[in-house]
């Protein structure tokens, strides 16, 4: 009975990604946005806006900077994971 | 178990590849790599070193506390970075404007961009060497036994 919330909790997130999905542009469509007009963008103005000649890096950390404090934070509960599942309690040593 | 061969030829390869994945780091906006790279590359030095010089024997240099350390601070000042743009009453983590870019190609370039790298590198790194060690004690009490 317990599991009933967590399921439905579940069911719900899921149902918001799926339908996110459906939203998104087929691949390889040439009308996507990424294809109109971000790329040239990024390749024509990123050492001017950034400063890094180097345009991957610009991307990650300049343009999109708030997806990689979002990576960061994965690697982060990754090791809080790892902590909590080794995590003995007081009582057995 | 000491092993005379392993323990030299570490001592002669670990400077080089901790250089290797420093030039990783500082070079991420003018060259690929970047934070997660080059941390990648001190941390799998690091895990080499553990490995090498028996991690009991070593442990009071590079105990888990340091690179719980390194991972929280890293994390810690890639924030603080975004928030220094909203203090200067841009976005947050917003690059021009609020830090000097500097001419693009050379090495003090690029503004808050070669700081996330570094503290992404410190993070990376701490997060690899904090996993093992994890796995390596097997997990421990509140008092750190294991």
């Amino acid at each position: 009975m317990k599991k009933v919330l967590p399921v439905l909790v579940l069911a719900a997130i899921g149902m918001l990604l799926v339908l996110t999905v459906a939203e998104m542009p087929t691949f390889g469509d040439g009308q996507a946005p990424a294809h109109r007009g971000v790329m040239d963008k990024y390749l024509r103005d990123s050492a001017q806006d950034t400063g890094a000649i180097n345009t991957i890096a610009a991307i990650i950390l300049d343009y999109r900077a708030y997806d990689t404090l979002g990576e960061a934070t994965v690697l982060f509960v990754a090791v809080l994971a790892v902590s909590a599942a080794l995590y003995q309690g007081e009582h057995h040593a | 178990m000491h092993d005379m061969v392993l323990e030299v030829v570490n001592r002669l390869l670990l400077p080089f590849i901790q250089l290797f994945g420093m030039y990783i780091l500082f070079h991420g906006h003018l060259s690929p790599g970047g934070g997660f790279s080059g941390g990648a590359v001190i941390g799998a030095s690091l895990i080499l070193y553990s490995l090498t010089f028996r991690f009991a024997r070593v442990k009071h240099r590079l105990d888990h506390d340091t690179s719980v350390f390194f991972e929280a601070a890293g994390a810690l000042i890639y924030v603080a970075i975004g928030f220094v743009g909203l203090f200067f009453g841009y976005n947050f983590l917003t690059n021009r404007g609020v830090f000097p870019l500097g001419v693009p190609g050379q090495l003090w370039s690029s503004g808050m961009i070669l700081i996330i790298t570094l503290a992404l590198g410190a993070k990376v790194s701490g997060t690899i060497l904090s996993l093992f060690q994890e796995l390596l004690e097997g997990g421990s009490d509140e008092h750190g036994n294991p």
